[in-house]
């Protein structure tokens, strides 16, 4: 294998180079199926962070994954599965998406978050899932292997409009994050 | 919580102390002997570090359905000519003119082909144009600093704008980042994600600068190095720089591909 070029924060600056326009918008927020995922983003000290940026991936309401061009100039009909948002000065964020589907029968269906900001060194991956269906959750692989007082910083709150999900940094409550195979 | 400063305007400490903090680490890292190929997520001498980074393990799981996938971008997405940073406005940017070009590949050597390549940078004289950049150094009207681009079937992005210029930041007294330009990066799937920053070769900063040694193993730094190339150099026009990227990133079938 050959060594991986390492990572660097993302940095203060860039928030002229990375949003774009409807980058949060993965559909328009008028359609009728649109839902909204949202929360902070929270350092070690409970502050929101102004400076961070979310990227969404996630499946289509049927549960394929999606395999379409055209985040960057949404035509706003093409569901990419794909978004970035910003955090505002208080360090919320807010996306305009489709309930994501199970991608398998049974499976528990879920975002999946990648953090950046200034301060963090390498991106973080999390998967925030939906709360929707206890069983499902209760079959998970990934859940079934993290420890229980840590299992709900990995699962959204129901809103009658669509989800919560705040992503702590640090701290006591610290959000469960994701390391994959060959990082 | 204990009382570390973390505002960065209020930085006080020199870089003398910074980088006998930084020593320390070092040292450190010698003498536990194990590779790292990654930056440090908890790196005191980067400030604003102290506060953003968790202080539990990651925790392992092994991607599945959409982790092995990544968003797709096409000709939709990216105009060719917003690979050029020196042509976005009406005049020529001032500073030096230069083409970064490099493969993208996988752990592999596999390249990534026509995935999105995203960068920003500073103009020559060290200044975003963003509004929380305070560093009293001139904006260049003829210049943003941002591109994006498409990978080309053998991995390949190339991008032609100007040398960006070191700038001082508040992390300490007479903090000076080293020359950069941002990249952001997508791999073939979810999990191989990139954002770093390209430096130049030779730069004297390179040991004062706490996020370029928050990667404590020196080989794993100078991967982030571009070399000076004369065959990328185009006579009286620009100069050339090489800079070759491998992202990680799980390969659950490398059989498949095998060559
Ligand atoms: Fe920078």
């Amino acid at each position: 294998m050959l060594p991986p070029t390492p990572a660097q924060t993302v940095g203060p600056f860039f928030g002229y180079a990375l949003p774009f326009p409807q980058d949060d918008e993965l559909v328009p927020p008028g359609r009728a199926d649109a839902i909204r995922l949202h929360g902070d983003v929270l350092d070690g000290s409970g502050a929101g962070v102004p400076d961070a940026l979310l990227e969404l991936w996630q499946a289509a309401p049927d549960g394929t994954v999606p395999q379409e061009p055209g985040s960057l100039r949404r035509d706003g009909w093409t569901f990419t599965g794909w978004g970035r948002a910003s955090t505002d000065d208080a360090g919320h964020y807010s996306f305009t998406t489709l309930r994501p589907g199970a991608t398998e029968p049974g499976a528990a269906p879920f975002f999946l978050v990648t953090v950046f900001a200034r301060g963090l060194m390498n991106r973080l991956f999390t998967r925030a899932y939906l709360p929707d269906d206890a069983d499902a959750l209760a079959a998970d692989r990934l859940l079934a292997t993290v420890a229980a007082d840590r299992r709900d910083t990995l699962i959204a709150a129901a809103e009658p409009t669509g989800y919560r999900f705040d992503v702590r940094l640090q701290g006591e409550d610290e959000t469960v994050f994701l390391a994959y195979p060959g990082e | 919580m204990t009382t570390i400063d973390t505002n960065p305007n209020a930085a006080q400490r020199t870089q003398a102390e910074m980088s006998a903090e930084m020593a320390e680490q070092t040292a450190a890292y010698e003498r536990a002997g194990v590779e790292e190929t990654q930056p440090r997520l908890d790196y005191a001498p980067y400030r604003s570090s102290l506060l953003r980074h968790p202080t539990k393990d990651l925790h392992h799981a092994d991607p599945e359905s959409i982790e092995l996938w990544s968003p797709c971008f096409g000709e939709r997405d990216v105009h060719p000519l917003e690979s050029d940073l020196t042509i976005q406005h009406g005049g020529e940017p001032i500073g030096e003119r230069m083409v970064v070009t490099g493969r993208v590949v996988d752990g592999d050597g596999r390249p990534v082909r026509r995935q999105l390549v995203e960068i920003w940078q500073a103009n020559a004289g060290g200044r975003y144009v963003h509004k929380r950049d305070q560093h009293p150094a001139p904006l260049d009207p003829s210049f943003t600093g941002v591109g994006r681009c498409l990978t080309d079937d053998d991995g390949t992005y190339r991008f032609t704008t100007i040398k960006p210029g070191p700038y001082p930041w508040k992390n300490h007294r007479n903090a000076w980042r080293p020359a950069h330009i941002h990249f952001s990066l997508f791999g073939t799937d979810f999990t191989q994600r990139l954002v770093t920053q390209m430096y130049f070769p030779g730069d004297p900063l390179f040991a004062l600068d706490p996020i370029y040694q928050s990667i404590r193993d020196a080989k794993a730094r100078d991967r982030l190095v571009a070399t000076y190339d004369h065959d990328v150099t185009t006579h009286e026009w620009a100069t050339g720089y090489r800079w070759d990227i491998v992202l990680s990133g799980s390969h659950p079938t490398p059989l498949e591909e095998d060559h």
